[in-house]
């Protein structure tokens, strides 16, 4: 896409306005979940972390077939032989995390007071390795992909509950996340809003858009159009794509705070990682 | 009553089409109305251009979505067919929270594929 269309599509980010007004959070949270739980009255509540599953049953039964030998099983092998295996420097990844690391998906995204940022689980494996020596691995797919499936599957069951401390900077952080979650960009002028909040459980072309609500509970999430296994901001990336915008870095500020409010939005239900798409 | 007249055109133009060169002038002349009504079909239909099916049911479509409302009776609908121009060209207008992409405002599509999709979703 040329040059000139791309400002114009940022120019029209910018001047849209947000639908949020600068409602708490903790408000934010009851009206997102009200609306979902309203537009969709037949689902329970823990199935919105199945994504389109949740509100499509001809579909879901395909799903629960595959599901039975799903195709996330040797990268959660393939984590689980990575997390096990020390570094050069002799240590493992259980050193760089609470508890060894069994477990502890759900104390992501965070916002790291000391560093001044949001904190993911896929950016404190990099951290971990480089403070042992080793190189960071790439965002979002292949081995990186496969140790975090391996944390979340350890992590199954356990209850999403992500805190915005009360500290200016992580607020600022939520709300740039919602910022970007409602704003239009790209050529199609789309916002995340209007395809998973709007028309969420409606068809845009042959396929059914999921809710918002439980979007990040599930990654990594192995896709057969992809045919392998992908981080949350991969998809980020492909969604941003698909209107023609410009995606941003997989782990950028962008992405990071993006991740923080989706995954803030999905508190109470269940982590249920790694997933399995269409 | 303009729907029925430009079903009259697309089968003259078919039938033109059929005749090939042998074709007499009037006949050609409603031709070249009839193949604008074609390219904006495949305008419309091609999901790298308009890719109204992604949102928009009508007639000769297929696995439409249903984000927007089915495109039926236009010619009614639209007695002034700038109208229908404006809502493909920016339809922010009428609705500033609309999905739907502004295919003249973002340059989605040129000035004359616009005017193509225009007669071509004017029969539907
Ligand atoms: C043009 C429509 C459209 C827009 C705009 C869009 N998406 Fe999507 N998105 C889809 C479709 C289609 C899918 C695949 C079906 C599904 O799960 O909804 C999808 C899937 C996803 C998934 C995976 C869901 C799962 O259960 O695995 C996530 C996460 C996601 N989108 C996030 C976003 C974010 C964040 C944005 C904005 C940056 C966005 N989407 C914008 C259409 C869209
Ligand atoms: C991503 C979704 C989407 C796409 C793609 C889309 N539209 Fe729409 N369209 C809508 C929605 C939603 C409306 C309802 C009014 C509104 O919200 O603007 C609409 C309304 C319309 C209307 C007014 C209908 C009426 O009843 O008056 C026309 C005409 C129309 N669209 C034509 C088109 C054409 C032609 C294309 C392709 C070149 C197209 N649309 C592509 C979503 C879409």
């Amino acid at each position: 896409m040329n040059r000139l269309l791309l400002i114009t599509a940022a120019v029209g980010a910018l001047c849209a306005v947000p639908l949020a007004s600068q409602a708490s959070p903790e408000e934010d949270l009851k009206a997102f979940q009200a609306y979902f739980q309203e537009r969709f009255p037949n689902v329970p509540f823990e199935d919105f972390a199945n994504g389109v599953y949740a509100i499509d049953k001809a579909s879901r039964e395909q799903w629960e077939a595959i599901e039975e030998f799903p195709p996330y099983e040797i990268a959660i092998e393939e984590g689980e032989e990575m997390f096990n295996t020390p570094f050069k420097n002799g240590k493992t990844y259980a050193s760089c995390f609470r508890n060894g690391g069994i477990g502890v998906k759900g104390d992501y995204p965070y916002y790291d007071t000391e560093k001044g940022r949001v904190e993911t689980l896929a950016s404190a494996i990099n951290e971990c390795r480089t403070k042992n020596g080793e190189k960071p691995l790439k965002y979002k797919k292949g081995k990186l992909a496969s140790l975090v499936a391996y944390m979340a599957y350890t992590t199954r069951g356990q209850i999403v509950d992500i805190k915005i401390p009360f500290d200016q900077r992580a607020r600022d952080a939520y709300e740039a996340g919602k910022h970007f979650y409602y704003a239009r960009r790209g050529q199609l002028n789309m916002s995340c809003a209007h395809c998973h909040i709007d028309n969420a459980g409606n068809k845009i072309r042959a396929d059914l858009l999921s809710p918002a609500l439980g979007h990040p509970t599930h990654f990594p999430v192995y896709r057969s159009k992809w045919g392998n296994l992908g981080t949350l901001h991969r998809r980020f990336a492909g969604c941003n794509k698909q209107v023609r915008a410009m995606p941003f870095k997989a782990q950028s500020e962008q992405y990071r705070n993006l991740e923080y409010f989706m995954t803030y939005m999905s508190n109470g239900l269940p982590w249920n990682g790694p997933g399995a798409r269409k | 009553m303009r729907k029925s007249a430009s079903s009259t055109l697309a089968a003259a133009g078919a039938l033109t089409l059929m005749l090939g060169s042998l074709a007499i002038a009037p006949q050609a002349a409603l031709a070249a109305g009839a193949s604008v009504v074609e390219e904006g079909k495949a305008i419309a239909f091609n999901r790298k251009k308009g890719n109204c099916l992604a949102c928009h049911k009508m007639k000769d479509g297929t696995l439409e979505g249903n984000i927007g409302p089915a495109l039926v009776n236009m010619a009614d609908r639209y007695p002034d067919k700038k109208d229908l121009r404006a809502q493909i060209w920016d339809a922010t207008q009428v609705n500033p929270n609309t999905i739907m992409p502004p295919y003249g405002k973002y340059k989605i599509l040129t000035e004359e594929e616009i005017d193509k999709v225009v007669e071509f979703i004017y029969t539907r």
